[in-house]
């Protein structure tokens, strides 16, 4: 509890002496990293509590990113429409996609949400009215009203801070509920849940719909964000870095996607716009080889640290006596 | 819309169907035997194209190039069994995922390093022309030795599996890994020599697509996700499933784009047409494997009874 109001001290603390620095732009990068921290939070639900292998999570990203992004271009600026929009829309194609996916298991279910994410993907790709494979760009972000202006960076953030807490706060009850509980049970034993009369398919498709939800929501921030969409969003890679932030950060710990998203974006950024002297020296181009780092660095993690950086804290606070 | 193009592009379909089963081969044999999932089999098919356009260039000759490129890439990929996925086979599906996600950006960072974003593999000029198949169907010469050649590995695997010892540990341990380890099977070996099968298949497709399509970092992830949808198809672990899944494939996609946006434009305005064609054929292959899974959700040739 002590280290979560740190946290979050220090969240709301960081734009402000950012801006005391001028150094603008990280206010700008860190709601990046947080709208990523949100979606891969919803990944986490699915993948680290409900232990569905989901490869196709980008869908219900990019599916509110869309959404968001059609109703700003078609005149609809609001926020208080174009989120919530995007939050339905996302809920429902996780519901259609779930009902369907969720007849299978294992390998099938995981290749089954990859084929859905790819239909998704190429839809929107041909989408011409609304920029086909180049994308569409915004003229502005959504608006909020009462006088708070999105445009602004620092509002922006503190926006996306309220709704990066609130989707972990909402993830915090929900896991540690009735329905979490059993959610976890049947991570563990799904054969077990069902014969002690639960219906397991039916509390993993609430699972993957409340998932596909927050996804939805962290896609029309994205877009918001950049003022820009373009369907690389849904590109299947999307998901696998989802993914990836969720095991970096570590699966089924509450923080794991913020961790992740922070560590993965930050490494990115740091690989690339801060050239290393010395080791610039020795491999002059490194910098378009970032990928590099971030597979070796992943490899590593998925073989030796499975539980992921909040395992790895985790594990040493408990050695301490 | 005559039936020479309508037999064109099903000749086509077959030829690109056929260039996928080689993929889906080695796929669905790590995937049923080893119960792996190999993200990173497309990155061998990349190697396979860059290795080849690099022999070929030494060499001089297409053929020998290919022929090259084969081995070189069964031992690469041999040694990436040996080095990492062999310590992946005990772990979750998800980690494989991971890892092998994470192969295939060091393999491609490796790629780019060694030779750059692409590489050029022209088409011999021996097999550049057409040949006139029937009056009025003239057919690439390149295309139909693309067809004879996967014809020739479907048939040479079919007899590798069910004729010989190696083919029948092979279907043991498709079938029951368990049973076949307690049996004394060497699975470890076995495994071994497998991945280096799939390798080279990789290596064989890589090399005789790359003069049609291009050599470039990135290749084998697209064509990955179609070998995938492949083996899901026609159920993993099957040799045959993955021959009809190929060929079903191959042909829906390539009919699917020729056809498509001219059948929508019979019904729909031109400019409906136009837009909703290319996006419905592409999404078709996707489409026909939820409708697998939902109906058969072990795939169309179950190799496990």
């Amino acid at each position: 509890m002590k280290r979560t109001i740190l946290a979050v001290i220090i969240l709301l603390a960081f734009p402000l002496a950012m801006q005391a620095l001028g150094y603008l732009f990280y206010v700008s990068f860190a709601s990046r990293v947080m709208i990523y921290a949100i979606a891969a939070t919803s990944l986490n639900l699915v993948l680290g509590y409900g232990g569905m292998l989901s490869f196709g999570h980008a869908a219900f990203v990019g599916a509110g990113a869309y959404v968001a992004s059609i109703l700003v271009a078609e005149g609809v600026a609001s926020a208080w429409i174009g989120w919530p929009a995007a939050v339905v829309a996302s809920a429902l194609l996780a519901w259609i996609i779930g009902a369907i996916s969720l007849r299978t298991r294992g390998v099938y279910f995981i290749m089954i949400t990859l084929a859905f994410a790819q239909m998704m993907f190429y839809l929107v790709n041909s989408m011409k009215a609304y920029g086909g494979d180049e994308g569409l760009t915004l003229p502005r972000r959504a608006e909020l009203g009462f006088g708070l202006d999105l445009g602004n960076e620092l509002v922006f953030y503190y926006v996306v801070l309220f709704l990066l807490l609130l989707a972990l706060y909402v993830l915090h009850r929900v896991v540690h509920s009735r329905f979490g509980r059993v959610m976890i049970a049947i991570r563990e034993n799904a054969p077990r849940v069902e014969a002690i009369g639960l219906p397991v398919y039916r509390y993993q498709l609430v699972c993957f719909v409340i998932a596909g939800a927050a996804g939805g929501l962290a896609g029309a921030l994205l877009a918001s964000h950049g003022k820009y969409v373009n369907p690389n969003v849904l590109h299947w890679v999307q998901s696998g870095t989802l993914m990836i932030m969720v095991i970096l950060g570590g699966v089924g710990h509450l923080w794991g996607g913020v961790i992740g998203a922070a560590v993965l974006l930050g490494l990115e950024h740091l690989i690339a716009d801060h050239p290393v002297a010395w080791l610039s020296q020795w491999a002059p181009n490194y910098q378009q080889h970032a990928n590099l780092g971030v597979g070796i660095v992943l490899l590593v993690i998925v073989l030796f640290a499975p539980q992921g950086i909040a395992g790895l804290l985790a594990r040493r606070q408990r050695a301490r006596p | 819309m005559s039936w020479i193009l309508i037999l064109e592009q099903s000749l086509n379909g077959l030829q690109f169907g056929l260039m996928l089963f080689l993929l889906a081969a080695g796929l669905t044999l790590v995937f049923g035997i080893m119960d792996m999932i190999n993200l990173a089999h497309g990155s061998l098919y990349m190697v396979g194209a860059f290795l080849a356009s690099t022999f070929v260039q030494l060499t001089g000759s297409f053929v020998a190039g290919v022929l090259l490129a084969i081995p070189a890439t069964a031992l690469l990929g041999m040694l990436l069994e040996i080095s990492v996925l062999r310590t992946l086979y005990a772990r979750d599906h998800l980690s494989q995922v991971l890892a092998t996600f994470a192969l295939i950006l060091i393999i491609n960072e490796l790629v780019r390093l060694v030779w750059g974003s692409d590489a050029a593999l022209p088409l011999p000029a021996a097999l550049s022309g057409p040949v006139e198949l029937l009056p009025g169907l003239r057919y690439p010469v390149y295309r139909l030795v693309i067809i004879a050649v996967g014809l020739a590995v479907a048939v040479l695997l079919y007899f590798l599996v069910t004729r010989t010892r190696m083919g029948m540990l092979v279907r043991a341990g498709a079938s029951n890994r368990e049973m076949a380890l307690a049996m004394g099977v060497d699975i470890k070996t076995l495994f071994t020599a497998v991945f280096g099968i799939g390798a080279a298949l990789c290596a064989l497709a890589g090399s005789m697509l790359a003069p049609l399509f291009a050599v470039q970092v990135g290749m084998g992830e697209n064509i990955l996700i179609l070998a995938f949808v492949v083996i899901v198809i026609g159920g993993i672990g099957s040799i045959r499933g993955a021959l009809v899944g190929a060929v079903l494939v191959g042909v829906v996609d390539t009919i699917g784009r020729a056809f498509l946006p001219i059948l929508l434009g019979a019904f729909f305005q031109p400019r409906v047409a136009s837009a909703a064609g290319p996006a419905l054929a592409s999404v078709m292959i996707y489409l026909i494997m939820a409708i697998v899974l939902y109906f058969r959700p072990q795939g169309l040739f179950p190799a496990r009874g």
